[in-house]
């Protein structure tokens, strides 16, 4: 039997996975791609509860409009995230985020 | 949701999730990217909701990683040399996700679903008449908003694309 949990669980470790490249990776595209995976994690939870209200005969569509927002948000932020990467690769030939370090102090 | 489906979309989903981190080549991260989209669309699908599974293949797994693919095609990126790793900071990103499992599963193990568990339905769901209905009628001014950002996020693109700025 598949519970809340286990949903829980999945969404939470693939935020994790989204996490770890988001802090281990250097390349920016990849950096990018890990921030869309942790929002698809948080649709994943957010949809499971949407099953598993607390009237579990009809899934609370409220959060499938969260959800429907998130992805419509995600796709308008990775057209300006990439326009703004084409734009530094541009400027400064690299993708790697340890040689755009001009606020660095 | 049968329980074998689950365990196998949701293993494939996290194998594939970490394919993205570990893969140095970035065109092979962002087609196990796209598999995972779909693993976890399988998933929304599953849980009966049939229009976010349907929006995460059309719009995740097909016109976001296609725009990745374009800009990576486009850059003409390389397999990732090895450089020199900054061990401090690898070793801190590790503690800070392993941190994070760990306040995960012990947050999750003393949670309850208990009876909540749903069963798969055996009703017809009607999805995309409740996410409409829902949508244009108790979030109508959300929705107007979201189209607002949608229109200024093109223009931005448009903007930022120019070469040189007047």
């Amino acid at each position: 039997m598949i519970t809340l949990n286990h949903y829980l669980l999945a969404g939470g470790l693939l935020f994790a996975t989204g996490f770890a490249g988001v802090l281990l990776r250097r390349n920016i595209l990849v950096i990018f791609m890990c921030l869309e995976m942790m929002l698809g994690a948080a649709n994943l939870s957010l949809v499971a509860f949407s099953r598993f209200g607390a009237n579990a005969a009809v899934p609370d569509y409220n959060a499938q409009v969260l959800v429907f927002f998130i992805i419509t948000v995600a796709a308008a932020e990775v057209a300006v995230g990439l326009a703004i990467i084409v734009a530094l690769y541009r400027l400064r030939q690299t993708t790697h985020v340890e040689d755009i370090n001009l606020l660095k102090f | 949701m049968n329980p074998v489906l689950f365990w196998i979309f949701a293993s494939l989903m996290l194998v594939f999730g970490a394919m993205v981190v570990l893969l140095r080549n970035p065109v092979g991260s962002a087609l196990s990217l796209v598999v995972s989209f779909l693993c976890l669309a399988a998933l929304f699908v599953g849980l009966d909701a049939f229009f976010i599974g349907i929006i995460q293949v059309l719009v995740y797994a097909g016109a976001v990683m296609v725009l990745f693919l374009f800009i990576i095609m486009l850059l003409d990126l390389k397999t990732e040399q090895r450089r020199k790793l900054n061990l401090p900071a690898f070793l801190g990103g590790l503690a800070v996700v392993a941190a994070f499992v760990a306040l995960l599963v012990r947050l999750l193990s003393g949670f309850e679903p208990g009876t909540v568990a749903a069963s798969a339905l055996g009703q017809r769901v009607d999805d995309v008449r409740g996410v409409g209905f829902a949508l244009f009628n108790d979030f109508n001014l959300p929705l107007q908003v979201v189209g607002a950002l949608v229109l200024v996020a093109t223009v931005g693109v448009v903007v930022l694309s120019k070469h040189r700025l007047k």
